[in-house]
């Protein structure tokens, strides 16, 4: 199995490499978010922003649910072969029931209620037969078709699982200890038609954050697009993201900022006791 | 515009504490806050664009709406709760005041005093509804829903039990009025300080 944690180290490997020592941003929506988290909690010294897009800290029930039954599609596939395909018929139709089920986790009611209703397919009338009448099952078949030219039925198990297992607080005492330590600054953003992934599961990140005065911005973008919106609302983004790109632009280069008040630590003390002395 | 109501605000805020200013509109007192008292402030409003430029300014703040509470905030998490000409916006402004003394341990409440003797002078010799420079809008147009008067803020503290700590008037948004004999009738401002703590003896 390979985790979060490993595709971030992975990452963080990579810019050392580079001779990279710091960003200046990790941005991520969904799965790419759950690593934005993962970053600034690994890697606290090493990124001075987080974007974190559509995701949650630990992936809930409801998501593990969704991409189980993507793995039973696929291990069902006679052609998964215990995953020793490679060189021979791959899990094709198991793939593209388990891409059909994640697409729909994707859309919202209202998406596709605006996308396809009832419309049919190329034809006057039911055919009362179970080809695809709909428009809609006729775009889900599509898509799972199509992704199975460009995706292996493998990553997919390996990377549904990946994302399961993410929980931050695992190793922590709760979901603010696990983020004690980081030092990035945050913008966390919310969709409002996002059913995977609704907006109180990125508030949960932002509280937790909040607990210890970090720096953290909670943002919500209204769209009927559900869990896709952070892959489509571009206009709806890009004012916030480049304002806050910009004003991290401007504290980036000030090495180790001294007085971080707003920081997390437990000296604490003082500024409630000046506080104190005022009333 | 020299606003002297933040200036007041700013001189009942600590230096270095913990800040929380709903309605915090563009950020512009928050920034202030910041810059002169190092306070580490965050705040929450219900416009994008309002988020937008506290972001620009650097600040942190939560998107989201004042009259659902701010159950996501643990009790006592700041020092000071600011709700600076909001009060009057809100649906619910008893249950914000309360949350604001549940998740700060000092509340700062300014708004517009609908007692001040133009706008009663209004009602009576025109009656229709008043309209002033700190309430510049037609009845049917209108954000500001909750209108009170220095008065009935302070009937609300007693129905909920809290102290007033401070109490202070402004002639205007330039103007303060530390001396003003009724104000109820002759401030169009007022700033409150108010928290759940017994009076300090």
């Amino acid at each position: 199995m390979i985790t979060i944690a490993d595709m971030v180290n992975a990452q963080a490997l990579l810019l050392d490499h580079l001779g990279i020592a710091k960003l200046l941003a990790v941005i991520g929506g969904s799965m790419g978010g759950m690593q934005a988290l993962q970053w600034a909690v690994a890697y606290p010294e090493r990124v001075h922003q987080v974007i974190a897009m559509a995701c949650a800290a630990r992936q809930p029930a409801q998501a593990i649910a969704f991409n189980e039954v993507g793995r039973q599609a696929i291990m069902a596939d006679p052609n998964w072969n215990g995953g020793d395909y490679y060189g021979k018929k791959p899990p094709a139709k198991g793939l593209a029931v388990a891409r059909m089920v994640g697409h729909i986790t994707y859309l919202s009611d209202d998406a596709m209620k605006e996308k396809f209703g009832r419309r049919l397919r190329d034809i006057r009338d039911y055919s009362f037969t179970f080809s695809a009448d709909f428009e809609v099952e006729s775009y889900l078949r599509h898509q799972g078709l199509s992704f199975t030219n460009r995706f292996d039925a493998n990553s997919y198990l390996y990377i549904t699982r990946a994302i399961d297992y993410f929980d931050l607080e695992n190793g922590h005492r709760s979901l603010i200890d696990a983020f004690r330590n980081v030092r990035s600054r945050f913008l966390v953003m919310a969709f409002s038609s996002d059913w995977l992934h609704p907006p109180y599961q990125l508030k949960e990140i932002v509280s937790a954050l909040r607990a210890t005065h970090k720096h953290v911005t909670y943002y919500e973008v209204d769209s009927p697009y559900g869990h896709d919106a952070f892959l489509l609302e571009r206009e709806k983004m890009e004012g916030i993201i480049s304002v806050f790109l910009a004003s991290g632009a401007r504290t980036f280069a000030v090495p180790p900022e001294p007085a971080r008040r707003c920081q997390a630590d437990d000296t604490a003390e003082p500024r409630t006791k000046a506080a104190e002395g005022q009333f | 515009m020299q606003r002297v109501d933040y200036a007041l605000i700013e001189e009942m805020v600590p230096e270095r504490a913990t800040v929380l200013d709903l309605g915090c509109g563009d950020g512009e007192l928050l920034e202030r806050l910041v810059r002169d008292k190092g306070v580490c402030g965050s705040g929450v409003d219900i416009s994008p664009e309002a988020v937008r430029a506290c972001v620009a300014r650097g600040l942190s703040v939560f998107h989201g709406d004042l009259d659902e509470g701010l159950a996501d905030y643990e009790d006592g998490s700041f020092d000071v709760v600011i709700l600076s000409f909001s009060l009057q916006q809100l649906r619910r402004p008893r249950l914000v005041v309360r949350e604001m003394v549940r998740v700060g341990r000092l509340a700062l409440v300014s708004f517009p005093n609908f007692a001040h003797w133009t706008l009663r002078g209004q009602l009576l010799l025109t009656g229709k509804m008043p309209v002033s420079k700190e309430l510049p809008y037609e009845w049917y147009d209108t954000p500001n829903i909750h209108l009170c008067t220095i008065r009935d803020f302070r009937d609300l503290c007693r129905h909920e039990a809290l102290t007033i700590e401070r109490e202070v008037y402004l002639r205007s948004f330039e103007e303060p009025a530390p001396t003003l004999r009724f104000p109820n009738l002759s401030a169009r401002i007022a700033l409150f300080a108010v928290s759940r703590a017994a009076p300090a003896s």
